[in-house]
């Protein structure tokens, strides 16, 4: 059983991050970022080797918020992983609901009624855009701008989360989707009070755009920092408004066409700078998108049941067989992958997490960089450590 | 997209000698996928990369096989001899047999591929090792694909098997200690009972098994 020894292993190939060699006369400083960092979004930790200000090496560790999801869920039923899935990236639950329900839809085969898929992309739409504000709030506070593009961000997540809490009873963890359709209805009152919602959001994608997007500090900052090629990403699995800052034109909203989403008219902006300040502004972008999207299922949604009549919840037991059913979730493609032996719990039940594999090209993009601007370079890959860790 | 088959020729077309299988999936999905053969796998990704243009990695996984006892019902004709009335005979009599017989289990990787550039996808592809226990080496595919880095990590760490042309492999969730695979279907969780002197004859028992228990704690070996 051969384990290579990163210190010794000589790296080599296109798509591998390059050996940087010490160049100036002092000592090589290594410094542990994290656990438990004030720039760290949560149990994150990076061993970073410094050659004076300069960045030579970067090695992410995981594994603090470890708790082997996928082993719980193995052990009970299809249903009752659903809550457990909220926790995975605890700032768009809906999105992972989404995903779980997806990938179990394509094993068995269900239909979802139209209602419910309405309801899904309006969801998931806007937990895109409080995801997307609240990212760019963090992005913009470990540049040290402490708190006020944040708490402008999180008073905009207020809302969402209020709409959130009126229809499943919970502002994070919602356990609100299931297999064939959601769990509760809409109101009219509620559709009302998200049409309220929605039409305040363009005012405060305003706002931000008004505050930031010119702000002489976060272009000194951002721009050309933490470039990422195009062809890299591809390679490294990278996906969602990462991926797109690159240049690629990926979105799986477009390309699967999942749910209802191809009936909906929206763009996919692209970044071509491919560093950090086009992360923020594909962020920003894609929230206008999510509101265009928002606006037109809020227009549209049929009345009808919300769950599938055949759908059975109790006994559920799917015939043997596996699939695999991902999502644009906002952080990147979030993929179960699923193997029923067709007993009452899935024999398999895998997670692809967007945050953890985003990671990956960390190192590349930190490497010859200032320390002050790994922590930018971190906070522009939006990542959870309950999805990184699981 | 091509349908499997259509892969399957062209894999085999173009790379001499590999053998690929494929793998029905009886899900409504239709994912059905390509079993590769450990020794041309790293010549077959470099293959479906390059021309057909599977060009992303999107998800790689582990799964566990164990070694499974498989009843069977054999229908046996042997000579039998019978005393009827003092006379004796021999007769040829089919009786039914239950056999056992124990499927040796393996250890599998799953990757799921896609092509950003055509936008086409998912290709299954998966990998067995030879047994559970000793011979788990399988080739990485990171060289080809980078995101499989962190999650051919990740597979060593949980389910054991090694990545023989892997880059870093370290354990990625566990510390380095650690000595088990969790997610191996025969992983016994530590026990973790608190050890408490007292005179309780039933606790007593309990805290003793444990200490015997304590050295074999997560190792297996």
């Amino acid at each position: 059983m051969a384990v290579a020894d990163n210190k010794t292993e000589k790296r080599q190939g296109w798509n591998r991050p390059p050996v940087m060699e010490p160049d100036g006369e002092g000592e090589l400083l290594e410094v542990a970022m994290g656990p438990h960092h004030p720039s760290t979004h949560g149990v994150f930790r990076m061993d970073v080797a410094l050659d004076g200000e300069r960045v030579i090496r970067l090695k992410p560790v995981f594994g603090y918020l470890h708790r082997n999801h996928e082993k719980l869920a193995e052990g009970m039923s299809y249903l009752g992983s659903m809550p457990f899935t909220d926790r995975l990236d605890y700032i768009c639950p809906l999105t992972n609901n989404w995903a779980y329900a997806l990938a179990v839809e394509k094993l068995t085969g269900q239909e979802v009624p139209e209602r419910a898929e309405y309801l899904r992309v309006i969801l998931g739409e806007l937990t895109r855009f409080q995801n997307h504000a609240s990212s760019i709030g963090f992005l913009i506070q470990e540049m040290g701008a402490s708190g006020t593009p944040l708490m402008y961000a999180f008073r905009e997540r207020e809302r969402i989360l209020d709409l959130f809490e009126a229809l499943t009873g919970a502002r994070m963890m919602v356990n609100y989707m299931r297999f064939g359709g959601c769990r509760v209805d809409a109101s009219a009152t509620w559709l009302d009070a998200a049409r309220k919602v929605v039409a305040g959001l363009p005012g405060f994608a305003d706002e931000m755009d008004r505050l930031l997007s010119t702000n002489e500090i976060l272009m000194a900052r951002t721009q050309g920092v933490g470039i990422l090629r195009p062809e890299l990403a591809v390679n490294a699995g990278v996906t969602g408004p990462m991926l797109r800052a690159s240049g690629v034109n990926y979105d799986i909203r477009k390309v699967d066409g999942y749910g209802i989403y191809n009936r909906f008219n929206f763009r996919v902006p692209l970044g071509d700078h491919w560093d950090v300040y086009d992360r923020y502004m594909i962020r920003l972008l894609e929230m206008r998108e999510s509101i265009k999207i928002l606006e037109q299922a809020l227009k549209d949604i049929p009345p009808g049941p919300v769950m599938d009549p055949k759908a059975k919840l109790r006994g559920f037991r799917p015939k043997p067989g596996e699939a695999y059913g991902r999502i644009e979730a906002p952080k990147g493609e979030l993929g179960f992958y699923l193997i029923s032996d067709g007993g009452p719990n899935p024999y398999r039940y895998r997670i692809r997490p967007p945050s953890l594999i985003n990671l990956t090209v960390l190192e590349d993009m930190a490497l010859g960089e200032n320390v002050a601007d790994v922590v930018l370079i971190f906070g522009s890959v939006d990542i959870v450590l309950g999805e990184v860790d699981r | 997209m091509k349908t499997v088959e259509e892969i399957k020729a062209a894999i085999e077309a173009a790379v001499p000698g590999a053998a690929v299988e494929i793998v029905p999936n009886p899900s409504p999905c239709g994912q059905h996928s390509l079993r590769l053969e450990p020794d041309h796998a790293v010549a077959v990704a470099t293959f479906l990369r390059d021309e057909l243009l599977f060009d992303y990695l999107s998800n790689a996984t582990g799964v566990d096989w164990p070694d499974k006892e498989v009843t069977e019902r054999v229908k046996v004709t042997r000579a039998v001899t019978k005393t009827v009335d003092g006379v004796e005979s021999t007769a040829d009599e089919t009786v039914e047999e239950t056999r056992k017989r124990v499927q040796p289990g393996c250890l599998e990787a799953v990757y799921h591929l896609y092509s950003v550039a055509l936008k086409q996808g998912p290709l299954t592809i998966r990998m067995r090792t030879v047994n559970r226990t000793d011979q788990v080496e399988l080739p990485s595919l990171t060289p080809v694909w980078r995101s499989a880095e962190f999650q051919e990590r990740e597979i060593f760490d949980l389910f054991g098997i090694v990545f023989t042309g892997h880059p870093d492999l370290r354990r990625l969730l566990m510390w380095d200690g650690f000595k088990d695979h969790p997610m191996r279907r025969d992983y016994v969780e530590p026990d973790d009972f608190e050890y408490e002197p007292t005179a309780h004859d039933e606790v007593l028992a309990r805290a003793q098994a444990h200490k015997d228990r304590e050295q074999g704690v997560g190792n297996r070996e």
